[in-house]
């Protein structure tokens, strides 16, 4: 379907592609959370965002904040943000507008202890997001294409045969979308402990091999440092007994959705990948703060495959479940959007790669995912050191 | 899943794999077939989602799944035997 491969989006200002066209109000640190709640109560139509971090920590986590928030504000699925900050934290709404201005997009801010407390801040919010809302809607769609797009690529609540069905459905994808020009992230990089031989292979230059290495290592010295004893069992009592035997099987089980082209870029949390194609990105292996990586690199769009089912979202970026078997896909039919189960009947890998390649175009065009039905939009992001 | 004649599937992922994984319960004795017609015979009951050897495994040598070495076969496997931690384990 390659020539066929186009759909309507949003260009943005820095020439990346929006499948939504969302504008966002963002607390920059847990104090603004109420107003940002308050807000989005009287305007639904807002992808309202909050969380527990912007400020009380070291400086390398400090970095990761801004990095990550800044991100999102310059997801293209945002077309505006509304910034919402207290006034004397460090992750403040200006060092966050500052922190994304190559994006080009209406950004505002407003600042609680500024403007005389929350009710104030309230309704100055209510009635910029008002605003940016009736601006948005006059945007003009124009054409994207499959190189526009960007893919995170993610698996949890897995089962014995997500290594099997939907994680190499996803794999197939993956290949059929960088054939096609587009970007593909694969994190995660807890599961690719005991999977370090096949990713070295698929590394396009010695370069990106030995930048591999090392967060792999790392990532395994970490986990033998804060887990002890029990860093073995990054292979669970319950993958054992849903038949699997050894790390380096759940970990190729893992790497499977990144299909089988070159990986062209090794980059850190959040990090944008400059060059289109299969990219990795270290990432903890924790479901939310793998999408809010993805998502604060420019990731439209997140495939999450699933074999015990979640119901998992993220704020203003739809994420596809693709079920490992069709038991799940029926009992969970309200929060899972495609089924890998029938690989295990004799369907192909490669014919459900194709599925999912269709239901993206799809969504990418405009159609909701269960997660957007529903109302998951979980945020939460990855932190280093202990709070201050 | 079982086919009209009770054979069950089982999924080899790569064409190098010496495992494959039972997609539906089999009996000891029943047959294992695989997407391309090869077929088996399990030499044990083995469970959905568990790993069948579909050729001999010698103690020592490498157990393939995605056509990757995922350990070391502990003692001597023959084909149609369940495969998991009572004969393989991680190689170092």
């Amino acid at each position: 379907m390659s020539a066929d491969f186009v759909f309507q989006g949003w260009r943005r200002p820095d020439g990346r592609m929006g499948i939504r066209n969302h504008c966002l109000v963002l607390a920059t640190v847990s104090c603004a959370a109420g107003v940002v709640r308050e807000v989005s109560r009287r305007l639904p139509a807002v992808v309202a965002v909050e969380h527990a971090h912007g400020c009380g920590r070291g400086g390398p986590d400090l970095g990761l904040q801004v990095k990550t928030l800044a991100g999102l504000v310059q997801n293209p699925n945002v077309g505006a943000a509304v910034l919402v900050g207290l006034g004397c934290e460090v992750t403040s709404p200006l060092v966050l507008k500052s922190a994304a201005s190559a994006s080009g997009k209406p950004v505002e801010t407003v600042v609680i202890q500024e403007v005389g407390g929350s009710r104030k801040a309230v309704d100055q919010v209510e009635a910029l997001a008002r605003r940016l809302l009736g601006e948005l809607e006059d945007l003009p769609r124009q054409t994207g294409t499959a190189a526009d797009l960007m893919v995170g690529l993610k698996c949890g609540a897995s089962d014995t045969f997500s290594g099997l069905t939907a994680n190499p459905a996803v794999g197939k994808l993956a290949d059929r979308l960088v054939q096609l020009g587009g970007t593909a992230i694969l994190g995660e990089t807890t599961e690719m402990i005991g999977a370090l031989g096949p990713l070295l292979k698929l590394s396009e230059t010695e370069e990106v091999a030995a930048r591999l290495r090392v967060k792999v290592e790392r990532q395994e010295a970490l986990a033998h440092e804060i887990l002890g004893p029990l860093a073995g069992r990054v292979i669970a009592p319950g993958n054992v007994e849903g038949g699997l035997t050894t790390i380096a099987e759940k970990a190729l089980g893992c790497i499977a959705k990144a299909g089988s082209t070159p990986i062209r870029q090794v980059l850190d949390y959040a990090d944008r990948p400059s060059r289109n194609g299969l990219v990795v990105m270290d990432t903890p292996g924790y479901d939310v703060e793998t999408m809010a990586g993805m998502a604060a690199a420019g990731a439209q769009v997140i495939l999450f495959t699933t074999g015990r089912g979640t119901p998992v979202g993220f704020p203003a970026v739809p994420v596809i479940k693709i079920s490992s078997n069709s038991e799940l896909f029926e009992a969970m039919t309200d929060d899972i959007d495609l089924d890998a189960g029938p690989i295990l009947a004799g369907k192909s890998a490669a014919e459900v790669g194709e599925e999912i390649l269709a239901l993206l175009l799809r969504v990418a065009g405009g159609e909701k995912v269960k997660a957007e039905i529903n109302g998951q939009a979980v945020f939460a992001f990855a932190q280093e050191g202990p709070a201050f | 899943m079982k086919a009209s004649d009770g054979a069950v599937l089982a999924i080899r992922v790569h064409p190098h794999d010496n495992v494959a994984v039972l997609a539906a319960d089999v009996q000891a004795g029943g047959a294992v077939r695989l997407a391309d017609g090869t077929e088996l015979q399990a030499v044990e009951a083995i469970t959905r989602g568990s790993k069948v050897a579909l050729i001999p495994i010698p103690c020592g040598k490498a157990v393939i799944r995605y056509g990757e070495e995922i350990g070391k076969a502990t003692k001597d496997i023959s084909a149609g035997e369940h495969v998991h931690t009572h004969n393989l384990r991680r190689g170092e």
